[in-house]
This record gives C-alpha cells, structure tokens and sequence, in this order.
C-alpha cells in the first residue's frame, strides 16, 4: 500500500478527497499547497527512482521517476499551483475538488511505470476532469457525456491494448511499444484520442470551452500533454506521427480564424500546438524529444494564461464571443498586459518562452531534412501568431468600442497570470533554466542573429498581412456561429443515417408483414394459417433475439441523448 | 451595443491618429528588417530558406491565403449559433 501512496501526486489526489470536508480558509490554502509541496517532493527525490509493488500476479511499477517523467511531472505540478491561485475565489468545492485530483491523477500517469497502473490514472483523469466539466452548471450535462464517452473509450482501448501486449511478451513495463503489433497499435489510438490528433480531435473544442472560467485553465494543461508525454515515453521515432503531428498543426488554425468563441480559438490552437510536439516524437532524436519536452513545458504555461485572460473576461462580462467584445483594454488594462505577453509567447516572439522552445522542434526537422514538413511547420507559427496572438487580444481588448464598462479582473486571477506571465518571460529571457530540466543535454543556442532576424520576418509579416486585410475588409468578421468540425459526423450525420435506416427497415418490415399476412390469409387455412400470422405479429420472439434488440435500441437512444 | 456618448465616451475609443501612427511604424519595421537582410547572413538548414527575404514573403502569403482560406470555408460551415441546440447564451 505505501508503495502506492508514497507518491508526490498522491499528495495532490489525497488534498483533493479531502477538500469537500474543509471551511473555506482551508480549502483555499490546500488548493495551492498541495501542489507546492508535491513539487518540492519532486524536486528533491533522485533520479532514477523506482519503485515496484507487486499486485495481481505482476510485478507493477506504481513509481518510477527519470529524466522525462520529471520534466512532464514538475510542469504539470507548476499548473496545478498556478490554476489553484486563479480559482482561489471561487467557493463552490467540486471544480477545487476535482482539479487537485484530476491533477494528481495526470501526475500518477506520468511517474507509473508500467501499463496497468497508467491504465487506473488514465481513468482517473478522466473522470475528475468530466467533474471540472460538470461543475460549470446543467446546461453542461450533455457535453459532459459526450466527453467522457470519448475519454473513457480511450481509456479502454488502452486497457485491450495493454492485455494483448502484456499477453504477447509478458511484460507490463510502460516504456517503448511501436507498432509491431496489435497491442502496440491500440495503446496508439488510446494516446492518439487523448493526443487529439486529427478527426479524433473534437471532443478537445467541444468541451474545453464549456468548463467554467477556471476550469478551462485547469483542463488546458493535463489530459493532452499526458498523451504527448505516452507517445514520447512509447513511440519516439514512429515515422507516422510525423505527418500525423503536421496535419495537426495546420489544419485547426483554418478553424481559429473563423470561429467567435474566443477559448474555442484557443482550443483549436491547443491542438496546433500538439502538432508540434507529436512531430518531435516522431522525429524521436535527442534533440527533437527535448524540443517536445521543453515546447509542453512553455505551452502549458502560456496556453494556461491565454486561457486565464479570456476566462477573467468570461467572468466579468459574461461572454468571450469576439463579436461582442471589443474595447476591453480601459477595463481591464492588467488582463490586457498579461494576454498579450501569452501571444507573444504562443507566437515565440524572442525573449518569450515559446521562442526557445519551439525552434528546438523546428531545428530536429531541419535536420532529418524533412522540407515539406518544415514548411508546414512555418506556415502553421505564422497562423498561430495570426489568430491567436493577434486575433485573441484585438478582437477582446482593442477592435471597437463594444461599450462594456467592467471591473478589472479579482486579485487572485491577477496573481496567478502575472506569476504565469513571468515564468513565460523568465524562460524567454533566460532560456538555460528551461534547458537545464530537459530528458537529454542540450547544445543549442537559440539566441543567434539568424534566428532571430528570420522569425522577426515571420511575424512582422504576419502582422502586416493581418493589417493589409483588416484595413481592407478582407478579413472575415467576427460572427455568431456555429462552424462544422468533424464532430458533426457523430452528432449529426450518423443518428440521422441510423434513424432513416430504422425507419426504413421499419417500413420494409410492415410492408412484408403486411404482404405476407395477405398472402397466409388467402392460402393457408386453419390453425396453421394462424401459427404464421402470430409469429408474424411478433408473439414468437425468443429471447436471444429480444436482447438484441433491445441493446440496439438503447445504443440508438444513446447516441440520440448525445448529439 | 450602445455607446457611451458621455464627455469621456472620447478617452474611451482609440484615435485614429494613434491607430495610424502604429500602422506605419509597423510598415517602417518591415522595411527595415527586409533591408538588414541584405546584411545578414541566415544560416539555414534549407539552401531555399536562405534566399533573400524568404520568411517575409512566406510569412505574408501564407496569411493572407490562410485568411482566404478560412473565409471561403465558412460559406461551407457556418450554421446558425444554435445549431445543435446547445448555445449556453
């Protein structure tokens, strides 16, 4: 049992159960406590540790802490502290609640070492972050269970995968898989949905901006870059997820720049941001699984305070549609700085963090020659400056007038994006101290005049096609909508296919019944004529076929409830 | 959205004096940096990347074709805000 609890995320996971039962005071104290202690925890333990428990018939590997666990542990522990602040006012207890253990959980999953106990974490994520979602209120009731369907479904292909795997060789040990098999395959759907790559993608803009304003922020740092961590820990260097990683980053910006929904914006470019970090596992060099590291480490925190911006937005006036905002920078002057300072860094301005990081990336693919891809690459960090560097703070802050006067955001949500800007000017300014935490050493300098003439070239003309057209009225409007994403095949296209296709059938089945009935009634006289009809009529069902049907009928108002 | 037409409603939009002066001084720094490139040297992994102004002219093009891109998709997407019935506004 200890060998389970003595674990920093446990620390989190127990602060979270316990939570509920706490005054206010308490509470908000545990909410950034607990992840502060976990981190020092973290911090102090050597490396490698492992721990092993044996538990049902196997060897399990409850801990086990090396050079890539450590970097994907302590960032995630860092988002904790700084999501705890940024709700730090609320005093509801199950979104406070179901953070810390949703975070303990991802932290588990990172630091388990072998398939079994990743499959219970992978779970428990899932389930607290569903509460995060719930928490927002009942109207989310709906999208609550259309995203648990999805996550908990990764979690089952993961445990399939992990049978057959473990069956094949006879060992759960979490650590490189490929695709060699089916097990291995499996396991790579599982991580590919929590990945949101590309057509499993949606259940990421669906959800994320229907949490609360904190809840978002909370969401945004853990379920995905625990994917990007597996696939780093079980598939570095599988060719395909590089075309998989450069789709990614391409085509969610198309996405961005049409929607109104300021934190879907950001939920699109979330996903564009993963693409970057898939495309440095399948390149899988020390170089590339470093860039991968570093980019989830700087991304988590400037997609964190992007999302803490729009969700203090939220918060004072109710809306983050970019058609009804506009003008916001004279209420709220600090949220406006801080936002700005997460574009700078999304884009990778230099001496913001997501320069130091995703140039490592950038260089991997530079070096294996990959050209297409590079300039996929390219054209998608231009996007990302277009729509979520410009796009995000002139569309909330400056644009027009919208006339909404409001108050400033709470102090608590301006402590925890001003320490957030920090960290992403910090590591920009200072990019050693990123450096120094990374899996493998690192001999680069990002910091050349070439490299910083190029990407200044990249943005300012990025800039300028975005001036060109807003001056002109090239650019499309900011427009309350809905655009279709690949989600509507589930929630449109097949409900309505399978409810013409029983309708149909129905109606077929009439129609033979009917003929049939007909038919028995003209030639078949006496009690076998009757033996026909009633079996005809549906009395002489056995039970087998009952079952069937009634399972179909329950998964088709399943899949009716969730669209 | 109505607007606040009181004796401060000015302070409260951006001049377009202002909005000007920023335009130009990022067209000014768009020159400028096309020029320092005829001075500095990129060291690029791809000989084409080398090539004199090559992230400008990539980066302009790719935006404005993203931008069009994206525009000419909506007439393909876009639905009513409601459309699944779940608007939660």
């Amino acid at each position: 049992m200890l060998a389970w609890l003595a674990n920093p995320a446990w620390l989190l996971i127990g602060a979270g159960l316990l939570l509920p039962l706490l005054p206010y005071r308490l509470r908000q104290g545990l909410l950034v406590l607990a992840p502060l202690l976990a981190a020092g925890w973290l911090w102090t333990m050597p490396q490698p540790t492992v721990v092993t428990a044996m538990a049902l018939g196997y060897e399990l590997t409850p801990l086990r802490l090396d050079g890539l666990a450590f970097v994907f542990a302590l960032i995630f522990l860092i988002a904790a502290m700084l999501a705890g602040l940024y709700m730090l006012h609320l005093r509801s207890r199950m979104e406070p609640a179901s953070a810390l253990v949703y975070a303990g959980a991802a932290v588990a999953a990172v630091l388990a070492g072998d398939l079994i106990t990743l499959f219970v974490y992978w779970e428990l994520t899932a389930l607290a972050s569903a509460l995060i979602i719930l928490a927002n209120g009942p109207q989310t009731y709906r999208v609550t269970l259309r995203y648990l369907l999805i996550q908990v479904s990764s979690g089952l292909l993961l445990m399939a995968g992990a049978i057959v795997h473990i069956r094949a060789t006879g060992s759960a040990a979490f650590n490189e898989l490929g695709l060699d098999a089916a097990g291995g395959w499996l396991i790579f759907a599982a991580f590919g949905i929590k990945a949101a790559f590309p057509l499993l993608h949606n259940w990421l803009q669906d959800a994320y901006p229907a949490a609360s304003p904190s809840g978002t922020v909370v969401l945004s740092a853990f379920t995905t870059k625990l994917a990007i961590y597996a696939l780093a820990r079980s598939y570095a260097g599988t060719d395909i997820l590089i075309p998989i990683g450069a789709v990614m980053t391409a085509f969610p910006i198309f996405y961005a720049v049409i929607e109104n929904d300021l934190r879907r914006v950001l939920a699109y470019s979330l996903n564009n941001q993963l693409g970057f970090m898939v495309v440095g596992v399948g390149i899988g060099s020390e170089l590339a699984l470093n860039g991968t590291a570093a980019h989830a480490f700087t991304h988590i925190l400037y997609k964190a305070l992007l999302f803490m911006s729009m969700g203090a937005v939220l918060y004072r006036v109710g809306t983050v549609n970019g058609s009804q905002l506009g003008g916001l920078y004279r209420s709220m002057p600090y949220t406006t700085v801080f936002c700005i300072i997460g574009a700078a860094s999304i884009s990778a301005f230099p001496l913001f963090s997501g320069f130091v990081s995703k140039s490592l990336i950038l260089s991997a693919v530079g070096y294996e020659g990959a050209w297409l891809v590079w300039l996929v690459l390219i054209f998608a960090s231009a996007g990302v400056f277009h729509h979520s560097g410009i796009k995000i703070p002139f569309f909330a802050f400056f644009a027009h007038d919208s006339g909404i006067r409001c108050q400033e955001a709470p102090g608590n949500m301006l402590l925890a994006m001003g320490l957030t800007a920090a960290a992403c000017i910090g590591i920009g300014c200072a990019p050693g101290l990123l450096y120094g935490l990374l899996p493998y050493p690192v001999d680069y300098a990002p910091y050349t005049g070439s490299h910083i003439l190029s990407q200044m070239h990249l943005l300012l003309f990025s800039a300028l096609a975005f001036t060109v057209l807003m001056r002109t009225g090239i650019y499309p409007p900011e427009l309350r909508s809905t655009n279709l994403d690949f989600d509507w095949v589930y929630r449109r296209w097949a409900p309505a296919v399978i409810e013409r296709g029983m309708s149909g059938l129905a109606a077929a089945r009439n129609g033979l019944h009917q003929s049939l009935n007909q038919a028995a009634r003209r030639h078949v006289q006496g009690p076998r004529g009757k033996r026909v009809e009633s079996i005809l009529a549906g009395h002489a069902w056995t039970t087998g076929s009952m079952v069937l049907a009634v399972t179909l009928v329950l998964v088709l108002y399943l899949l009716s409830y969730f669209s | 959205m109505s607007e606040d037409r009181n004796s401060s409603a000015h302070a409260w939009s951006v001049r377009p004096a202002l909005v000007n002066r920023i335009v130009y001084t990022l067209y000014a720094l768009c020159a400028l940096s096309v020029v320092l490139d005829l001075f500095v040297h990129r060291h690029e992994k791809f000989a084409f990347a080398g090539s004199f102004g090559f992230y400008a002219g990539y980066g302009f093009v790719a935006c404005v074709a993203l931008v069009l891109a994206a525009k000419g998709l909506r007439r393909l997407l876009m639905r009513d805000e409601n459309y699944y019935g779940e608007a939660d506004d």
